[in-house]
């Protein structure tokens, strides 16, 4: 099997198959990151734009770990010193990044769209690393490969997703790759976050809005928590201490869920608002493998665009032992 | 002299469907008469309408013409003549210029090059409040000393309902239409598509329904508290369709315009390119089977293009930040023929109505084919196969989702005041 799309933009066209792929190629990826030295060579010479338009610390820098543990040297476009400030349009500077010829176009924006908008008019391969309120693919892939490896499987696992959904790419990455493993949705937290529409997004896949958090908690395998955007708790104006009073995974509520429940979370956290710092360090929260598993994800997804796949599913990436590649110095 | 022959003539104003030639001497109509009854003295120019719909010039209550202001998206001239390509004889211009044209100097403006300029006739809508900032009224009376037909603050509605209902007091006693762009802007506020599940998948900000239906329901009430001429500009939604279909059977003044993309697609359609960006954005499935259904049974008055030309580099961006508004003029015909016509929702006569007598009737004013008429004209194939090929296009944007389309049937030929200005 090979990646059959130049750019990745979202999930939502991926088949099980493609995604499951996806999964298995970051696997070697994984192994990588518990080397000493884990720097390879496979895209020595290539060039990643990392163009973040919009704020991130931990997706940038994951991807630019990724790139840079793949041998790979990026540029960097920050929006805060970046030309948009001074009236350039995102076209404009996405030709300009361009022209320096890098091989592959990283970006996260603050529209929906942003990324489809963009790979239709570059000749590199464009990954979306965050478009608006859109997809988030990287972290619907590395919630996944989380998933797969503390419960062993991704399939028709309940998975309860708490928070601001209407403006969650996460969670929108999240129902179009587990929803095609046959995967049941909760959808859950305050009504005005949580439309009625939402479950319909994805056809085919069981997805259910519920407002009252001990039933949406029953039964769980996974639980997917979402940051509170506090700037969103202005519009529409909701009280911080409501939210926690209905919607805060505490330790108590967490034992609704299944006995083996994990709980996720993009981050960063907001402690003691969405999630009390017991649930959020205990033995059931995955957090930092989260983190960890995203730069194995992110290195699969610019190894196969970059370099393309290979038919046995093993990496030629990984014949060349890291050792070989020690030398190299940035 | 110019002499229309073999074509069959329907006038939707005499109820005429028949084979007839109609003479045209000057600038208005001579004679019409059975075919071949009709002599032309020598030297009278022949227009072979064989197989072809001899109509009354089409009127478009909508368009945006740019000029003056914006001319690098539009100018009288370019879109008057994507107009006569459209089939249309008269558009009305939205004041929303730059300056808007909100007193008499500004509808002088634009009538003056309109005459210069312009291949269609062109008349001019004032805008209801000053700046149509919704704050003061407009200096309403002046504009139609100088030459408007109705006034609005399209782009957006007249702001306060106290406001709106000073203006259909105002428009009442002047006997002009006040048109609404109908939405309460605090309920669509920053959405750039209408709220449901394509813009809940697609991660775009949503208005709702109810931003236009509330606001309807708001003018419909001062209709019948002022007694004014109210018209709903492009209608989009099932909840607006009934307030007006209630507003007609309690007889008030009101009237509504369906433009040809509401009736056509659907925010299911919407994908994030942004020529499917406008206000009121496309709507749900069940909208556009209630548009259609106004339609047919007269609920809708007129079909009108709200044609908003948009230069590239404005609307060539991402879809949050394109301004709204899309092509209009070209499409119009071969859209009704495909959507009302050909798929048997509406009979041609009922068609030829929503782009003729149903948009004079909105404006006060006759349109027929009868001797002693403007010769404005639009003779029609309802057959030929032709392609919107967007490049070929007079207009001065390229901002439509119709680009490439396939169409059976359009405008032959258009005639203004005795001339013919279009001709394909």
């Amino acid at each position: 099997m090979t990646y059959r799309f130049r750019d990745l933009l979202a999930l939502e066209p991926l088949t099980a198959d493609e995604l499951r792929f996806l999964l298995d190629q970051s696997k070697p990826f994984q192994e990588i990151q518990k080397h000493p030295l884990k720097k390879l060579a496979t895209l020595r010479g290539k060039t990643v734009a990392l163009a973040f338009f919009e704020n991130s610390t931990r997706t940038r820098i994951s991807f630019g770990t990724a790139a840079s543990r793949l041998g790979a040297d990026t540029m960097n476009l920050q929006a805060e010193a970046s030309s948009i400030k001074k009236g350039e349009t995102l076209l404009d500077t996405a030709f300009n990044l361009n022209a320096m010829k890098p091989d592959c176009f990283v970006m996260r924006h603050s529209a929906s769209g942003s990324a489809d908008y963009v790979a239709r008019h570059l000749d590199v391969p464009v990954v979306n690393a965050g478009d608006g309120t859109h997809e988030h693919p990287s972290q619907g892939l590395l919630d996944a490969l989380t998933i797969r490896d503390r419960l062993g499987t991704i399939e028709n696992l309940n998975v309860t997703i708490l928070g601001d959904i209407l403006h969650s790419r996460v969670a929108r990455s999240n129902i179009h790759l587990l929803g095609k493993f046959g995967c049941k949705f909760i959808l859950c937290g305050p009504s005005i976050w949580v439309p009625r529409e939402l479950e319909k997004i994805a056809p085919g896949v069981p997805i259910r809005c519920v407002y009252k958090m001990e039933e949406a908690l029953e039964g769980a395998h996974v639980i997917i928590m979402l940051r509170v955007q506090t700037e969103r708790l202005n519009d529409p104006p909701l009280s911080a201490n409501d939210y926690i009073l209905l919607y805060q995974l505490n330790a108590e509520r967490l034992k609704r869920a299944h006995r083996d429940a994990i709980v996720l979370h993009p981050g960063p956290i907001n402690r003691g608002i969405e999630i009390t710092p017991d649930v959020a360090d205990g033995p059931q929260s995955c957090v930092l493998e989260q983190v960890t598993n995203g730069v194995a994800v992110r290195m699969a997804i610019l190894y196969l665009v970059i370099a393309g796949a290979t038919e046995s599913g093993t990496h030629p990436a990984l014949e060349a032992k890291p050792k070989e590649s020690a030398n190299a110095t940035d | 002299m110019l002499l229309i022959k073999n074509g069959r003539v329907m006038d939707p104003a005499s109820k005429t469907d028949a084979a007839l030639d109609v003479l045209v001497e000057g600038e208005k109509i001579k004679e019409v008469g059975p075919a071949g009854k009709i002599g032309a003295g020598a030297g009278a120019e022949i227009l072979d309408a064989k197989g072809l719909i001899v109509a009354p010039g089409f009127i478009d209550l909508h368009a945006h013409l740019r000029e003056p202001g914006q001319e690098s998206s539009e100018t009288i001239e370019s879109g008057t003549k994507a107009a006569a390509r459209g089939g249309f004889t008269a558009v009305c211009c939205m004041p929303n210029t730059k300056p808007v044209n909100d007193n008499a100097s500004v509808t002088r403006f634009i009538l003056e090059r309109a005459k210069a300029t312009g291949r269609v006739r062109v008349w001019p809508i004032g805008a209801a409040s000053l700046g149509s900032k919704g704050e003061a009224i407009s200096e309403i009376a002046g504009m139609k000393e100088a030459g408007i037909v109705a006034v609005s603050d399209d782009g957006k509605p007249i702001a306060t309902a106290k406001l709106a209902r000073q203006v259909m007091d105002y428009c009442r006693s002047l006997d002009l239409p006040v048109i609404e762009h109908a939405e309460d802007v605090s309920l669509a506020a920053g959405g750039v598509m209408r709220e449901g599940v394509s813009s809940t998948r697609l991660g775009l900000r949503g208005m709702p329904a109810a931003a236009e239906a509330v606001c309807v329901a708001r003018d419909v009430q001062l209709a019948e508290l002022t007694g004014a001429r109210l018209h709903i500009a492009h209608l989009s939604s099932k909840a607006s369709h009934e307030q007006v279909r209630w507003a007609k059977s309690r007889g008030l003044r009101v009237t509504c315009e369906v433009t040809p993309h509401h009736f056509t697609l659907i925010d299911e359609d919407v994908t994030y390119d942004s020529r499917f960006k406008m206000n009121p954005p496309l709507a749900a499935r069940e909208d556009r089977a209630a548009l259609l259904e106004g339609l047919a049974d007269g609920t809708v008055d007129a079909i009108a293009t709200d044609h908003a030309p948009h230069e590239p580099a404005l609307k060539d961006v991402e879809f949050d930040r394109a301004p709204f508004g899309i092509l209009g003029f070209e499409t119009a015909l071969g859209l009704a023929l495909e959507q009302l016509v050909h798929s048997e929702k509406t009979s041609l006569m009922r068609m030829v109505e929503l782009f003729t007598t149903g948009p004079a009737r909105v404006l006060g004013i006759e349109r027929k084919i009868a001797a002693g008429q403007p010769a404005d004209l639009t003779i029609v194939s309802t057959d030929r196969v032709w392609t919107y090929s967007i490049e070929d296009s007079p207009s001065k944007s390229r901002n439509s989702p119709f680009k490439g389309r396939k169409f059976k049937g359009g405008p032959v030929a258009t005639i203004v005041a005795g001339k013919i200005i279009y001709k394909n």
